[in-house]
């Protein structure tokens, strides 16, 4: 059966030269980093070449970059760090209504411990609106975390006009760009954010590897305890393949950006109209320009998001959905719901997310597939019943099917 | 995540779409994750001569209705009316811990178009 990935929002396939980097560090490379010996000093001279990279990709220093286990250590390191370190100055903090679990259940946290926080709610493209963010900042607030690019709905926030706020008022300003590299072009010298997450497995590297920058001066605490890697603000030893592959996995992926950007946009847009003209009753979630060159998210009115997934599954189709039957927690994604969408049309959101491997023929393909699998799920869709119905004899249709309460 | 026999049923759903003229119907909703389904049967001589579902809902409610049905096709409305959704989730050789309590409304779905019907021919 032909197989088709597009579920590059998820994780991406490690790129063959980001493989290469790594291996020697499996084998005759293996020195411990803080070791004075000619392993050690090999380790060493390899972790911090890798650092450099890193640095020179986002236009940061390299002591601006700390290494982490990913995405979700690095957006605890930056607001559980930041917290620690000025909770003597003030105990307000702010963040937006559609963040990533690793960063909207670290300021849950925070607000069990004695911290306040506001949430900022978005608009129905998923946009934080910067006015928002102006009149929630107070004298004790002491940090605004706001991701680049969001990962359901691909909506890109303007980080540059959010910071520039922050930086304003002398507030520390985190961004979770763990979307966002590789995709957009990012350069810190101009950016005015102090912190920033990013994950490499997102952008071609290897899994459970990730990097926070930290703008020199910034106050930070720490989550671990122990030796002093890191400048002591992330102990234990390096894992270095990993991070060899982050250096090489970012240096790659900066390259180009505009151009391979615009092919993927391309190929977006070609999936995204192909959906709403040969599909009935579907509509585009988040922003319709200011998203993710890679980014399909659509509700498919009157089927629901885990049969659809499945049943793409069973046809080769990889794709995710934000319905609440594929939460575990059986709530709607929190992103769906904060763009005001109805729980009806939540259930029915499907998250395509393409990758740099994926052609026109793929798009074309699963929108076949998509088609076909709608069909065959509609037929015995009882809301789409009642919808046709109504559709097809307005006078005499019957009501639209209310969700009846299970005792 | 699902066994093969959830799979066949959610391939191949026995009994799916709407039917014209039923003795009764019954329609459960699950607010919490917003699954729903609707049951038809055909009652002749106190049996359940036909039965059909339509669900909107994730794999598992469509499993469930479509087992639901093959397991009472020609059953007697009371012996219909002892089937309960464990049954079915047993029947399909179990589904998933967070699946349970999400999709498993058939059986609910049976005994109120089995009431419905009652009630009118009462
Ligand atoms: C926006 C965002 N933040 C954080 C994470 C977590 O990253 P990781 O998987 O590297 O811990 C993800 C990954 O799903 C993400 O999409
Ligand atoms: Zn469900």
């Amino acid at each position: 059966m032909k197989r088709i990935y597009l579920d590059h929002g998820a994780t991406t396939p490690m790129h063959p030269q980001v493989l290469e980097a790594m291996l020697p560090f499996f084998g005759q490379v293996f020195g411990n980093p803080s070791s004075i010996h000619s392993f050690g000093r090999e380790a060493r001279r390899a972790l911090e070449e890798s650092r450099e990279k890193t640095a020179l990709a986002l236009g940061a220093a390299p002591g601006e970059i700390i290494f982490t286990s990913g995405g979700t250590e690095a957006d605890n390191l930056a607001i559980q760090g930041v917290a620690e370190a000025l909770s003597g100055k003030g105990r307000h903090l702010i963040t937006s209504a559609i963040e990533h679990h690793a960063v909207l259940d670290t300021f849950k946290a925070l607000s069990k411990k004695g911290f306040e926080v506001t949430l900022l709610p978005v608009d129905r493209y998923g946009m934080v609106d910067p006015d928002d963010l102006v009149s929630a900042l107070r004298d004790d607030t002491i940090l605004v975390s706001v991701m680049m690019a969001n990962n359901e709905i691909g909506t890109l926030q303007p980080i540059e006009e959010l910071s520039r706020i922050c930086r304003e008022k002398g507030v520390y300003f985190h961004t979770d760009a763990v979307q966002a590299i590789g995709n957009i072009p990012v350069n810190l010298k101009e950016l005015p954010v102090d912190l920033l997450s990013l994950s490499a497995h997102k952008f071609y590297g290897p899994k459970g590897v990730g990097a926070l920058f930290v703008r020199r001066g910034t106050k930070l605490g720490k989550l671990f305890f122990g030796g002093g890697q890191e400048k002591k603000q992330r102990p234990g030893t390096e894992n270095l393949p990993g991070i060899v592959g982050l250096a090489k996995a970012i240096e790659l992926a900066v390259v180009d950006i505009p151009g391979k950007a615009a092919a993927m946009a391309a190929l977006r847009d070609r999936l995204i109209g192909s959906l709403l003209e040969q599909i009935e009753e579907v509509q585009l979630n988040g922003h319709p320009v200011q998203r993710l060159p890679g980014n399909v998210n659509v509700s498919i009115k009157y089927v629901e998001g885990e049969g659809l997934l499945l049943d793409l599954d069973l046809k080769g189709i990889a794709a995710s959905s934000g319905s609440a039957c594929t939460s575990g927690s059986l709530e709607p994604s929190h992103v769906l719901m904060a763009c005001g969408l109805d729980h009806q049309t939540a259930h029915g959101s499907l998250r395509l997310t393409l990758g740099h491997n994926n052609t026109a023929e793929d798009v074309d393909y699963a929108v076949e597939i998509i088609k076909g699998s709608v069909a065959r799920l509609r037929e015995m869709s009882l809301l789409y019943k009642n919808y046709r119905r109504k559709n097809d004899n307005p006078q005499t249709g019957e009501e639209e099917t209310s969700c009846i309460t299970k005792k | 995540m699902y066994n093969e026999k959830v799979i066949d049923h959610f391939q191949n759903p026995r009994n799916a779409g709407e039917m014209f003229d039923p003795s009764g119907v019954g329609e459960v909703g699950n607010m919490k994750c917003g699954d729903i389904m609707k049951i038809f049967i055909k009652v002749e001589n106190d049996r359940i001569e036909d039965i059909s579902f339509l669900t909107f809902g994730c794999g598992a409610a469509i499993a469930s209705s479509s087992m639901l049905t093959e397991l009472v096709k020609g059953k007697t409305l009371d012996e219909a009316m002892k089937i309960t959704n464990m049954d079915v989730a047993n029947h399909l050789g179990g589904l998933p811990e967070a699946k349970l309590h999400c999709s498993n409304l058939a059986a609910d779905a049976l005994h109120k178009a089995i009431e419905d019907y009652r009630s009118k021919v009462q």
